[in-house]
């Protein structure tokens, strides 16, 4: 009899006042907000300690692991760089010192030649000198040698002519006489 | 994958429905009448959105058999603790049933536990089917929510942990934590980051966290044809958007509280009225947007897809059972797609609009 009655009551409801706010609070139920409250405290805190912190805690230090890779890989190119400018550098160095230490190579080959070229021809110099000296005094010792002998083959000549010649008066006269005439000529 | 086996049991869902001629309602139909009228529908679609002390799963009506598994009932009566299993109750919802237990009358009105007062042996009603010799007891039972909200935990739990676990293995997640993973990263860096601030927001991302995959997997648990409808519970919203206020009081700054209380750069008469609008907002009318969004929406959701459910049996007549039942399963796949997108949609904007009013209580202002 009772549910009957009730039946035709709900039935007559209509759906407006389905969700009145008498329903609603109705349908507020204080025993399911005490479990929901108590269920979900239990859920963060569980989740916090067993699941939240781990997690996050490892994406940050993923995250962090990849920021720190990024960063010295850009560094390790930064230094690859300063390497890779430094090598120029030595190399360029290395060349200026080969240029250089060529090039003091070839002045020394030159000076080198220079000075031989002008010791050889000191020393020609002074040998061609000196034979010249030699054959200078040679010769002056020839000179004077045959001077002596022409003088001392004139002295022997004359004293054989004046001996002859001065046997007669004359003829020493008249030897007088050309030569004189000889030294007019003169 | 969630999106398809969604889809799956919608289908699911609504081939049973062909083959059982509709749900039943024993305790309306004792005699295993077919609900087929709207006035029965419409009954039918509220009792459902409605907390339940046992999981119903479907009803034979041809015999009238129910098949469902009863949770257990933990209520504190005048006589103290009382626990016992809901099939005490025989899927009576109406006050038939009286269980007596320890001294105390028990009985069930719509989804609500009454204890009957001393001397009385059967419920009688007013004129606005109010109980006039029975009062309701605080009802800790195991209820379908409560089940659906142990089991959200329980998934929610299993999976994270598996998560958290995997990261001794190796710094990339293997398996279903590579689906779990983006998800934690899209909270922190879509939703707590930009709106509390780097500084601040790791304090609150086991709250953020939580309530954003419990609310999500509830939503999706509610898709199924299991029938859980928790985000739909007022009592529900009521406190995850508690759990929300009571974070962002607490942990308000100095100079949320010197905005909020007494708002400089303002004329000095305008700052208690300020004063009082700034703290109903944040009081009240914060918290009362967060819960009414989320219960609505979910309420809203389950009703609609069931009412096009029940299309094929409200169209039947004009339309035949073969348009009715193709209109019906069309519109039916199509909100359920919907309401695929606002499970996750509301779960988003909750935890959205949750670390939006922490971040607008932790800031501290640059003084002017």
């Amino acid at each position: 009899m009772v549910a009957e009655a009730v039946l035709k009551k709900i039935k007559q409801k209509k759906l407006s006042n389905l969700y009145s706010m008498e329903t609603l609070l109705n349908d507020f139920s204080v025993g399911l907000f005490v479990m929901q409250a108590v269920i979900l405290l239990i859920i963060i805190l569980l989740m916090r300690k067993f699941a939240w912190k781990p997690i996050l805690n490892a994406l940050d230090e993923r995250e962090g692991g990849i920021a720190n890779a990024l960063k010295s890989a850009e560094n390790a190119k930064l230094e690859m760089q300063n390497l890779q400018a430094d090598n120029q550098r030595l190399l360029k160095e290395a060349r200026a010192e080969r240029e250089e230490m060529l090039k003091e190579a070839r002045d020394m080959k030159n000076k080198i030649i220079e000075d031989a070229k002008t010791e050889a021809n000191d020393t020609a110099n002074k040998l061609v000198a000196q034979a010249q000296a030699s054959i200078e005094s040679e010769k002056k010792a020839a000179i004077a040698d045959l001077k002596s002998q022409v003088a001392n083959l004139s002295v022997e000549i004359a004293e054989k002519v004046v001996r002859t010649e001065l046997s007669n008066k004359d003829k020493q006269l008249q030897l007088v006489e050309t030569m004189l005439g000889e030294k007019s000529l003169n | 994958m969630v999106a398809k086996k969604s889809i799956k049991f919608i289908k699911f869902l609504v081939l049973f429905l062909v083959s059982f001629n509709g749900f039943a309602n024993g305790d309306k139909n004792p005699q295993g009448n077919t609900i087929d009228t709207p006035d029965e529908i419409k009954e039918y679609i509220s009792h459902h959105l409605k907390d339940s002390h046992d999981f119903h799963l479907f009803t034979n009506n041809a015999s009238g058999t129910h098949y469902s598994f009863p949770l257990p009932v933990i209520v504190w009566t005048s006589e103290g603790l009382k626990t016992f299993m809901s099939s005490a109750f025989h899927h009576d919802d109406a006050g038939h049933v009286i269980v007596e237990k320890g001294g105390v009358k028990l009985t069930k009105i719509h989804s609500k536990i009454y204890e009957l007062e001393s001397g009385a042996t059967s419920v009688s009603f007013d004129e606005d089917h109010h109980a006039t010799n029975a009062h309701k007891v605080l009802d800790l039972s195991i209820t379908k929510s409560v089940f659906g909200m142990l089991l959200a935990g329980l998934l929610m739990f299993l999976g994270f942990v598996a998560l958290a676990r995997s990261y001794k293995k190796g710094p990339i997640p293997t398996g279903f934590g590579r689906v779990l993973e983006p998800l934690v990263i899209y909270v922190r860096d879509d939703i707590a980051k930009p709106n509390i601030g780097d500084k601040k927001y790791r304090k609150f991302m086991g709250f953020l966290l939580t309530v954003f995959f419990f609310i999500w997997i509830l939503n999706l648990l509610g898709l199924t044809p299991l029938g859980f409808n928790v985000t739909g519970q007022i009592a529900v919203t009521v406190c995850l958007a508690l759990f929300t206020a009571v974070i962002y009081l607490f942990s308000g700054s100095k100079d949320f509280w010197a905005h909020t209380l007494w708002m400089p750069g303002v004329p000095v008469i305008l700052r208690p009225i300020l004063a009082v609008i700034e703290l109903v907002g944040f009081v009240l009318i914060k918290p009362f947007s967060l819960l009414v969004r989320l219960f609505a929406n979910m309420t809203a959701g389950h009703f609609v897809v069931m009412s096009l459910i029940a299309l094929m049996i409200t169209l039947k007549q004009d339309f035949g059972p073969a348009l009715s039942t193709g209109m019906s399963l069309v519109l039916a796949l199509f909100i359920s797609v919907i309401e695929i997108l606002v499970a996750f949609l509301q779960a988003f904007i909750f935890t959205m609009l949750s670390s939006l009013f922490i971040g607008m209580a932790v800031e501290e202002h640059d003084h002017h």
